[in-house]
């Protein structure tokens, strides 16, 4: 009844598309298609820089390349000694970083309550984070190289660990507190409720529950480290290394210096004579190869644990 | 004060401030053992804060500041001597969202076994357990044969039941509800009810409540509060049908919520 008695009265047509309709949809439109060409605009940066070193470096990579030594100033032979020194570095200072940070976001995420002595420790990793590499590098052979003094003054491969470790603390820790902050609160109410003690609550639900968010962002520091250059120049790494065998212990992993891609691409590039032209690109390419397998493998992992948890 | 013995919680003088904020202001109160007791008043008049002032989970937040006494089973529960982890096992709590842990029905229902436990408890006396707290909540016939489950992925009402079952192995003295029911439809609603009135007796409950309605239906006595005070509290049908005060008339006849 009351309906009929509405829409007779209504002259005006309804719901229809007025010219300030249209107006406003051409205005959504262009909002969006602007967004999305922005958002498009990131890959082509990616997909420019993967091929372009990929096309150039490509033809200089063979299995001899990966798994020899370098020679002759680095014009001959491969880059083994430079990818078992990246391999080490990356290794060691993750050691080292990620046990220390994740125990360190666990406390700050779990434990800790609002007062100064936290939130200074919250202060320091977020200006940490905020140091640039070749300060990190200079601080290295400081406390390192000359103060920890584990090779007689000497650069050494766990002082460019080290250093590389305290570079990528703040990040681990940051990353870790978000994965903690992502398993809801009412699992820990829970838990508490039933007169859990924070540490049961941490080890039973909390850490279970975040823990591939914890590994990848540990993983992602693999890339960052892999890639450094400055830091591990001053502290650890030899732009040349005379070395005769070829397996995976070319080190001693304290008396030693190593050869790192980061450093070898920047040395082939710049200093080295007689290079051939595609040696840097395949340094490169070998470079962004191993990062992105570790990252493939994090993801992967991560697809893993995630399809075995719900709530 | 001669008969203290059948109040199960008191408190005196409780206070309690967020921050600058007052929560709850000079709050009096006896609960009466094995009853159910209702929790009524607006939104943000305190109940929540209240009830957590039961199991001192207040406390998690550093800027919040309590003045006052409880005693629960006439013991004050801010002595030095408690222990939080003794007192919120024999202080359970039912959320408003059923919140069971990721994990199975069956480790739900041991959560509080296991964590008590020192060196493990002998895996038959962990079944019997969770046959007797899933029994005593009425989902063994439903869940006997899914026990090893994702309780996450039950029914809320399911839920909400294997969040109660959760505490019994524990053999709390009291268990408090905040808006057990909110998260469920009317079917669900009525079989928490009906839980509840199966527990009676046997543990002291007190819920928080917005549906006046359930209140009414389920509760021994009744508490209502405004702005962080406890205005009147009774026997629910004479709070309900002879309210001493008038804005406790005004709140139940549904003039402010
Ligand atoms: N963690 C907190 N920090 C600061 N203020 C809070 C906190 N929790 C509650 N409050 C405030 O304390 C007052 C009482 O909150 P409380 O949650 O106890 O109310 P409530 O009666 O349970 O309300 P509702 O019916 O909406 O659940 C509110 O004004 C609220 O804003
Ligand atoms: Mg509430």
């Amino acid at each position: 009844m009351n309906s009929t008695e509405r829409s007779t009265s209504s002259a005006v047509p309804r719901f229809v598309e007025t010219e300030f309709v249209r107006k406003k949809q051409r205005a959504e439109w262009i909002a969006r298609g602007f967004f999305a060409f922005m958002a498009a605009s990131i890959v082509v940066p990616l997909l420019l820089i993967l091929g372009y070193i990929i096309v150039h470096g490509a033809p200089a990579i063979s299995w001899e390349f990966l798994t020899e030594n370098p020679r002759s100033g680095g014009a001959k032979g491969g880059i083994w000694a430079a990818i078992v020194g990246t391999i080490y570095i990356v290794a060691i200072s993750l050691a080292v970083s990620a046990p220390i940070g994740v125990l360190a976001a666990v406390y700050l995420n779990e434990y800790a309550k609002e007062n100064w002595f936290n939130r200074v420790v919250n202060l320091a990793v977020v200006n940490l984070a905020g140091v640039p590499s070749i300060v990190h590098g200079l601080f290295g052979v400081g406390a390192f190289v000359y103060f920890a003094n584990f090779n007689q003054g000497r650069k050494s491969i766990l002082a460019a660990a080290l250093t590389l470790a305290v570079m990528t603390l703040p990040v681990i820790i940051a990353s870790t507190k978000e994965a903690l902050a992502a398993v809801p609160r009412s699992f820990r109410e829970a838990c508490w409720n039933v007169g859990a003690t924070r540490w049961q609550t941490i080890w039973k639900i909390v850490l279970p529950n975040s823990i591939s968010g914890i590994l990848t962002g540990v993983i992602l520091q693999v890339s960052r480290t892999a890639g450094e250059t400055a830091p591990v120049m001053l502290t650890g790494v030899a732009t040349w290394k005379s070395l005769q065998d070829s397996g995976w212990f070319l080190y001693h992993p304290i008396k030693d210096q190593c050869m790192a891609l980061s450093m070898h691409l920047y040395y082939v590039a710049t200093q080295a004579n007689n290079v051939p032209e595609a040696v840097p690109y395949a340094i490169a390419t070998v470079l962004v190869g191993l990062v992105l397998l570790v990252n493939a493998t994090a993801i992967g992992f991560r697809v893993y644990l995630r399809s075995r948890k719900k709530w | 004060m001669s008969d203290d013995s059948q109040f199960c919680i008191t408190t005196r003088d409780l206070s309690l401030w967020y921050a600058k904020f007052q929560a709850l202001k000079q709050v009096n109160l006896n609960i009466r053992q094995g009853l159910i007791t209702s929790l009524i008043g607006p939104s943000g008049c305190g109940k929540t804060t209240l009830l957590r002032c039961f199991n001192r989970v207040n406390e998690r937040c550093g800027y919040v500041t309590t003045t006052g006494e409880i005693r629960i089973l006439d013991k004050n529960i801010y002595d030095p001597d408690v222990s939080l982890i003794s007192l919120r096992k024999a202080i359970g709590m039912v959320f408003q969202r059923p919140n069971p842990l990721p994990i199975s029905v069956y480790e739900n229902v041991v959560f509080g076994l296991r964590i008590h436990s020192e060196g493990g408890v002998k895996k038959s006396e962990l079944d019997a357990a969770v046959e007797v707290a899933l029994t005593e909540v009425g989902l063994w016939t439903d869940l006997k044969d899914r026990l090893n489950d994702k309780a996450v992925g039950l029914q809320l009402e399911q839920q909400q039941k294997l969040c109660i079952a959760r505490l019994l192995p524990l053999k709390p003295e009291i268990i408090l509800m905040d808006e057990p029911c909110s998260a469920l439809d009317v079917d669900g609603t009525r079989a928490i009810e009906e839980l509840m009135f199966s527990l009676k007796g046997r543990y002291t409950m007190v819920i928080v409540t917005h549906n006046m309605m359930q209140a009414r239906r389920s509760s021994d006595e009744c508490i209502f509060m405004l702005m962080g005070e406890v205005v009147e509290h009774s026997r629910t049908e004479e709070l309900f049908l002879t309210p001493k005060n008038a804005k406790t008339a005004e709140y139940i006849e549904g003039r402010y919520g």
